[in-house]
């Protein structure tokens, strides 16, 4: 290297004009869940929200709704424990565990990992419970035919617009806890429209797992989606 | 707080560029980065002058092109860029719009020293 400047008189400049997404080598993977979800006839649903909007607790009640109809695996990211995967044990289902320790999100190759270690050749639905957090999944498509967002009522209908990528990346916005819609200043039509606004396609369900209220919506979605 | 993930790919991206064309060091990257992306800009680049030590990019520069994000306006039909995530029509003041794009993570560019 040249003392004057720190130029290398040896090699040259070169430009590359590259043009790749950042996250090329994850989409690599989420294209081989994709194929491999295809070809097990298996609809993979990706369920990302903040911690504490109901995304265990709605797989609780589907498969509930679903016994005898419908075959379902999870998968389960958290940063840390394996609760939520014991609890969908409970109901007897198969359940995989990912605990991601540092990472704030689920990647395709960590899922790639886990479904290797579950029967897809004898399950029909497989959810994916992404951790809880509502930045960071949003970047990595995971490969799952579904991605569905939860927004609790009491997170605040203005969500949407604050954390704008993980509603344009889904097909579905579940609004979940009406139960408490009249003891929170929630206004469902302000987070549809705010929603709709990073995404004029996504569709929209408002239910309530405690007691009931619009599963039967959320059921027949799921169902349509299998089917597909 | 995704953004060292992000760098993770990115460097091993770059890596892979690097050996393709035996560059001995990465001088400049420049990446693209949407209002919708979900990466902040500033943590983008903390999380990359953190990692790229011991790296061919361990004296690269890194470029941030922060995009611009369009905004189609349903009430008057107009269209509007805005860098920030914020979701009014500048020309009408209407909350009903949609956005085009926004959600752009990409590599654009390299400036590599090859032999």
């Amino acid at each position: 290297m040249c003392q004057e400047c720190g130029c290398s008189p040896d090699t040259t400049r070169k430009l590359l004009d590259v043009r790749r997404k950042v996250l090329e080598d994850n989409d690599v993977w989420a294209e081989r869940n994709r194929e491999m979800l295809r070809g097990y006839g298996v609809l993979g649903i990706n369920l990302m929200s903040s911690p504490g909007s109901g995304k265990t607790t709605l797989i609780e009640r589907t498969i509930d709704a679903l016994r005898g109809r419908c075959r379902i695996g999870v998968i389960e990211g958290d940063l840390e424990t394996d609760r939520d995967a014991r609890r969908i044990r409970q109901r007897g289902v198969p359940v995989r565990q990912i605990t991601t320790g540092q990472a704030c999100h689920l990647d395709a190759f960590m899922l790639h990992e886990a479904m290797h270690n579950l029967p897809l050749d004898r399950i029909d639905l497989l959810f994916v419970e992404n951790v809880g957090n509502l930045v960071c999944p949003a970047a990595y498509d995971l490969g799952t035919g579904m991605n569905v967002v939860l927004l609790s009522t009491t997170e605040g209908d203005d969500k949407p617009a604050k954390y704008p990528l993980v509603f344009r990346r889904s097909e579905l916005m579940v609004i979940t806890k009406s139960d408490l819609l009249q003891g929170v200043d929630f206004d469902p039509r302000l987070a549809v429209q705010e929603a709709r606004a990073v995404n004029p396609l996504i569709q929209v369900i408002v239910l309530s797992s405690r007691t009931g209220e619009g599963i039967g919506e959320w059921i027949e979605y799921i169902e349509r989606g299998a089917k597909s | 707080m995704h953004e060292f993930s992000i760098v993770q790919s990115l460097l091993r991206t770059i890596g892979r560029y690097a050996a393709e064309h035996s560059a001995t060091e990465v001088s400049k990257v420049i990446v693209r980065v949407g209002p919708l992306s979900g990466v902040v800009p500033h943590l983008l680049r903390t999380a990359f002058d953190t990692f790229k030590e011991g790296t061919v990019a361990e004296k690269a520069e890194l470029c941030i092109k922060e995009e611009a994000m369009r905004l189609h306006c349903d009430d008057c039909g107009r269209d509007s860029g805005v860098s920030s995530p914020m979701f009014r029509c500048q020309h009408c003041g209407s909350l009903r719009v949609k956005a085009c794009n926004g959600d752009e993570l990409i590599l654009e560019r390299l400036e590599m020293e090859c032999p």
